[in-house]
Order: structure tokens, then C-alpha cells, then sequence
């Protein structure tokens, strides 16, 4: 757990040192070369039992994908028959950990290379705020925090992130996000879930810093109204800054068609290198090299309720986290050598 | 404090007719009166027991005569109807609603023997709307306030209660805000959407429902009668299920609408008499509603015995809805493919 330590010693000479070499060790820094990745041993993937070895008997190279089809079956019939629970937030566990969660790890594990440091901020345990940047035109920098923190983190953590109220008001999108453990962005919501012990994930940059154009990557936007630093101040559970280095280059936004973002209501409608004049072949995302670096938590379990209402802590709070996230920020992309192969 | 004359409004329906049947079988309350437009149907009435029925119309100021003359100390106002089709058209509907409230309400004003006022209120009250918190609890306004029908009704009674309570502050007043019920024997509007064979849904939506028993709903109704205990209370069980998963539970079989197609569909519906469905309603099958109950359980002192999960299967029991695909179906299939892909070995 010194990886973070060795990571700071990096500071002056700007090389990347490979974090997490021993269990990324097969995935390497080159996109190309990480085909040899065995099977996750995660989620019961419904498909593509693995081939046996060579020469092992017969009985248990059956045993072998018989298993993994009578969970699947069983998956399957749990499902059809409305055979699982979901939170009163609409967080479908069984969805995320066996179909949500696999449908995102290609994009993690082999298109975004995706390495992170500092896992061991995180608690294993109990509720914490995860408060990051935010940025990449479509929110798959979110998406990709609550992979690393179920796959990354030993605990297997989910990450119950707080989103716009725009994206809840979506067809298919909304309803996928309550099942994956997202809610509404507001304090109510955030406070029954970081008193219930759970992992909050926030973006408080919203639409700000995700809509922002590629000249300003890596620069923070404003950090809302500091309404996050209450919730934690409010419950005591720390604050731990993340930062998320790779996201800003897998949509470079270069332009903004308002016309058309009225028309869709939507906050902006991106131009980027490929889009809209590419098509549908403008949406896959360019497979920039991310870093997700959590950093040393920042305690509020000695403050109070009463100081949730003192606006010069909050803003002040507020502040340290900001810089905090933008200092690692820019020291993460002083070490990063190339954009794509990091 | 168990009170001595009850009062009991629209027991011509399941729960005021159960309710007043309840508070007839308990020797404390000396007298309970039926106030309904209708009279309860024949088995219902049986069950009533010693509790009077009154033919009444709240709107008319007979009301206040049947309240002075039998010295009415606790008034339960279950009347709150939720269903135009049941009630004569939205226009009566509203007219009984608040009309009707408004008309109690003043009877009971001059009425001095009143103490203890009862609302079988909503918790539509607070809407349906992807701005709103995952949970509501008592205190939250909604973003988008209700506006129409049903849940507007029961905003608007509300807040002549509030005024009630402000000229009488010595009358105790509990206003309980009830999710949607569900049970056996309760006939409501999601208990016949329920019973659809083929639902129809609003594309890409997939609310979370949360739901009460009606036995629940009864025993609520019942302690607030009886004992003292005013404030606002949210009334739901624990629990959630997401409507597409209700929907497979009763072994049904989803027909998912794209939302501007909503509207016809949900009149051709009305028209063919299946299951009226207001806008409103509509909206609840996007968003869903779920509130807090944590008042209920510490203030109210009172713990729902079924989870939503438990009322929606003993509803499914109970009403013996045949299943389009039943879960045995889905097993003999997961058995039929396991054992022919053994027999592959």
C-alpha cells in the first residue's frame, strides 16, 4: 500500500512508475498487448466457459462449464420471475454485479486501460464521499470510478452516484441509472445514503465540466454550491477527493451546436473530431490511457451538524477539495507522457 | 381515550366499511356511525355489525345535523375517492372530494363535541417527477406540485384541514398519507391494472412502486381513531418493487407504450372499462413514488406487518390471477435446458 507514497516520490522526475503491478501485470500499458488477460473472476459470465486444461479429466472439464450455465440459468430465471430486491433508491444489485457492471469492464480493462492509485483511501466499510472531476462530453468518467471501485477495491464497493436531474428524466437512461445505483443530486438523498454506510460518488462540476470545451481540459470549473461538503459535514463521513486523468480526451469537444441543444433540450450539443459528421461511428469514444487517483480522505467526523450551516467552513472545505483534486491533476498529467499511451 | 361516538365517512368502500366494522367490534366505542351517498353493499353491511349506516351526502348541510344529534366526538373522513370512473365522472369526483370535505369540515367546526379529526389523505400529494428526492417524508414540498385530479384534491383538502385545525386547535388532528393499496379484497386502480393480462407500460420508464396492505391500511386507520396521535404521517410499507418486476411476479406480460402514445391507449382503456387511468396515475407508472416511514414507526408507533413484496404476492394469492407465464413454466424450461445441455457431455 505504498503506492501512493511511491507515486509523490515521483514528483521531479516525471515517469510514470506501473502501479499495481502485481495485479495488473497482465494488463499491460500497451492496448494491444493486454489481449492476454485471463477471465475475470468477478461476475459468473453467462458465456465462454473457459477451455480446460489440456489434460485434465474429463469429469471435471464438464464440471467446469456446467456450473457457470446453471448460474446463469438460474440468473436468468430469477429475473423472469421478479426474483430480486432492489433498494428504496431503485438499486438493483443483481442487475449491476452480473449485466451492468460486465458491460462496462471491456471498455475499462481494454479500451481505457484504466489504473488506479490510492485505492487504499477508501474505506472497506461504512460511508464515505467520493467527489471528483468531471469531464469527456458523455459521463463515462463516472461509469468508469464505479468500475474501478467494484473491481479495484477489495471490498468490491458500489458506488451510488448522485446525477442531474436531466438524466433521470430520460427514457431507458433514467431508469438504468436508479437500477445501477445512481439518485437525484440533492441533499436529502445523499445524507440517507452516506448515513446508511454506503459509498456516495459526486460530480459537482456537473454539466459545467462535462460540457466544458477541449481547450479547457483539465481546468475545474466552479464546484457548485458546496451542498456536497454539508451532506458529509452533516453525516461525518470523510471526503475523499478523486481525481480522473483520461476522460477529457475521449470526446475533445470543439464545438457546441446551441441551436440543436435547444431543440433536444439538452445542456450542449458537442462537435468533436468525429461527430456529428461521422455518425453513429462518432460515439465510440477515442481510447485515451485514464488514471483514477483517490486521494488521502479528508476527516469531518470532528465537525459537526452545526458547522454543516458555517457557509466559511463549507466554502473553505470546498476549496481544500478543489485543490486538492486539481493539484493532482496536474501532477498526474506532468508524469503522463502521452495522452493514449499514457 | 378511546373515543365514544365514530363518525365514519364513504363506507360504502372497502376500507371505510372494514374501518367501521372494526371500530364496531371494539365495546369501548359506544356508537359508530356509516355516513356514505350509497349504501355498502350486503356483505359489507353484515359486517358492520351494530355500526349505523347514515345515507348522507357530506355536501349537503344534513351533515351537521347527524353530527349534533348523536354528539360525534372523533370524525374519520375515509371518503377521499381516487377513481372518477366509481364516483360519476372527474366533475362529481372533485365535487365529492372537496366540495364535500369543505362542507364536513365546516359541520365539524360547530360541532362542539368534536376532539379527534382523521384524513385518509395521499401521498400523491407529492407528485411524480424526476426532480424530486429517491424518498419523501413529510416535511418535503414537491417540486411539481400535482395539478389535477386525484392528488390535487388531496392537496387542496389538506390544506382546508390545516385551516380547520388552526380555528380548532382543540380538536386533535391526524392526517395519514397512504401509498398505494394493495391486497385480496381491496378494488383499486392498480389492483385491476394488476389483473391485465398484458400490461401496458410507458417505454423506457420503469417506476418504483411501493405499496400497503390493506389489512395494514385498516390497523393504521383503526389506531388513529382510537388513540391520540395527530400529526402527518406517511403510510407505506417497507420496501420496494420496481413495476416491471411486479409485473413479472404476477407472472403477466409487460406491453411497453411509448410515452406519446400513452394517452390514447390509456382512453382506449377507459372506453373499454378495463382500468381508468388519469394522467396523474400516468405519470406515477414513469417516476414511481416511494416515501419515508420512519415517523410512522417512531411517532405513530406502528410497524406495517407486510413488506410491499408481501402484500404484492398475497394479492396475487388471494385474487388467484392466473398467471400468462408462471414461474413453474420458467423452471420446467431452466431444467429442460440444463438437462439437454448435460446430455451434450
Amino acid at each position: 500500500m505504498t503506492h501512493a507514497d511511491a507515486r509523490g516520490a515521483s514528483v521531479s522526475d516525471a515517469h510514470v512508475i506501473p502501479l499495481h503491478a502485481d495485479r495488473t501485470g497482465a494488463r499491460t500499458r500497451w492496448r494491444l498487448g493486454g489481449a492476454a488477460a485471463g477471465p475475470e473472476p468477478v461476475a459468473p459470465e453467462p458465456v465462454a466457459p473457459a477451455p480446460a486444461p489440456a489434460p485434465a479429466p474429463e469429469a471435471e472439464a464438464v464440471a467446469d462449464w456446467e456450473e457457470p450455465l446453471a448460474e446463469a440459468l438460474a440468473f436468468l430465471r430469477r429475473r423472469l420471475t421478479g426474483d430480486y430486491t432492489v433498494d428504496d433508491f431503485g438499486f438493483d444489485a443483481e442487475l449491476t454485479d452480473n449485466v451492468l457492471l460486465p458491460a462496462l469492464r471491456p471498455l475499462y480493462e481494454r479500451w481505457f486501460r484504466v489504473e488506479t492509485i490510492g485505492m487504499h483511501h477508501v474505506p472497506d466499510t461504512g460511508g464515505a464521499l467520493i467527489v471528483a472531476n468531471h469531464s469527456g462530453t458523455f459521463p463515462l468518467d463516472s461509469l468508469m470510478t464505479a468500475v474501478a471501485l467494484h473491481d479495484d477495491h477489495p471490498a468490491q464497493r458500489h458506488l451510488r452516484m448522485l446525477g442531474a436531474d436531466l438524466m433521470f428524466k430520460l427514457p431507458v437512461l433514467g431508469s438504468l441509472a436508479r437500477k445501477q445505483g445512481s439518485t437525484l443530486a440533492c441533499s436529502p438523498d445523499a445524507e440517507r445514503l452516506m448515513s446508511a454506510g454506503e459509498l456516495v460518488g459526486v460530480w459537482p462540476e456537473g454539466f459545467k465540466g462535462i460540457g466544458k470545451p477541449f481547450r479547457d481540459r483539465y481546468k475545474l470549473q466552479r464546484f457548485g454550491r458546496g451542498g456536497f461538503v454539508s451532506a458529509a459535514l452533516r453525516t461525518g463521513v470523510p471526503i475523499i477527493p478523486c481525481s480522473i486523468v483520461g476522460a477529457e480526451e475521449i470526446y475533445p469537444k470543439i464545438g457546441d451546436i446551441a441551436p440543436l441543444a435547444r431543440l433536444f433540450g439538452a445542456p450542449y450539443f458537442p462537435v468533436t473530431p468525429t461527430f456529428p459528421h461521422l455518425g453513429p461511428l462518432g460515439l465510440v469514444p477515442l481510447p485515451s490511457k485514464w488514471y483514477i487517483e483517490f486521494g488521502e480522505p479528508i476527516c469531518t467526523e470532528g465537525l459537526g451538524v452545526t458547522e454543516a450551516d458555517d457557509p466559511m467552513l463549507v466554502f473553505n472545505l470546498t476549496d481544500q477539495v478543489r485543490e486538492t483534486i486539481q493539484h493532482t491533476l496536474y501532477r498526474l498529467l506532468s508524469q503522463r507522457r502521452n495522452a493514449f499511451l499514457g | 381515550m378511546a373515543p365514544s361516538v365514530v363518525l365514519v365517512t364513504g363506507v360504502s368502500r372497502f376500507l371505510g366499511g372494514h374501518l367501521a366494522a372494526r371500530l364496531a367490534a371494539n365495546p369501548d366505542i359506544d356508537r359508530v356511525l356509516g355516513v356514505d351517498t350509497v349504501p355498502p353493499p350486503r356483505d359489507l353491511l353484515r359486517r358492520m355489525g351494530r355500526a349505523e349506516f347514515v345515507r348522507a351526502d357530506i355536501r349537503n348541510p344534513l351533515i351537521s345535523k347527524v353530527i349534533e344529534h348523536a354528539s360525534v366526538d372523533t370524525v374519520v373522513h375515509a371518503s377521499l375517492s381516487a377513481n372518477p370512473g366509481s364516483s360519476g365522472g372527474r366533475a362529481t369526483m372533485k365535487e365529492m372530494n372537496v366540495i364535500g370535505t369543505m362542507q364536513l369540515l365546516a359541520a365539524c367546526q360547530k360541532a362542539p363535541t368534536v376532539r379527534r379529526m382523521v384524513l385518509k389523505s395521499t401521498t400523491s400529494v407529492y407528485g411524480s417527477s424526476p426532480r424530486d428526492p429517491a424518498l419523501f417524508d413529510e416535511t418535503t414540498t414537491p417540486k411539481d406540485l400535482p395539478s389535477g385530479g386525484y392528488a390535487k384534491d388531496a392537496v387542496e383538502i389538506e390544506g382546508y384541514l390545516r385551516g380547520f385545525g388552526r380555528r380548532r386547535p382543540d380538536v386533535s388532528v391526524t392526517v395519514l398519507r397512504f401509498s398505494n393499496f394493495i391486497g385480496p379484497r381491496i378494488d383499486t386502480v392498480l389492483t385491476r391494472y394488476f389483473a391485465l393480462p398484458v400490461i401496458p407500460t410507458v417505454l423506457g420508464y420503469d417506476a418504483r412502486v411501493q405499496l400497503l396492505h390493506e389489512e395494514d391500511a385498516l390497523a393504521v386507520l383503526e389506531r388513529a381513531t382510537s388513540h391520540d396521535i395527530p400529526g402527518v404521517y406517511n403510510v407505506a410499507a417497507d420496501g420496494v418493487l420496481l413495476l416491471s418486476q411486479a409485473i413479472r411476479r404476477a407472472g403477466r406480460v409487460p406491453l411497453p407504450v411509448p410515452s406519446g402514445a400513452v394517452g390514447p391507449v390509456s382512453r382506449l382503456f377507459r372506453s373499454a372499462r378495463l382500468v381508468d387511468f388519469s394522467p396523474e396515475q400516468m405519470r406515477f407508472l414513469n417516476f414511481g413514488r416511494v416515501v419515508d416511514t420512519g415517523r410512522l414507526r417512531r411517532q405513530f408507533g406502528f410497524t406495517p406487518r407486510w413488506t410491499t413484496t408481501q402484500a404484492f404476492d398475497d394479492y396475487v394469492r388471494g385474487r388467484a390471477l392466473r398467471p400468462v407465464i408462471s414461474a413453474e413454466q420458467i423452471e420446467s424450461v431452466e431444467r429442460g435446458v440444463l438437462a439437454a445441455a448435460r446430455s451434450l457431455r
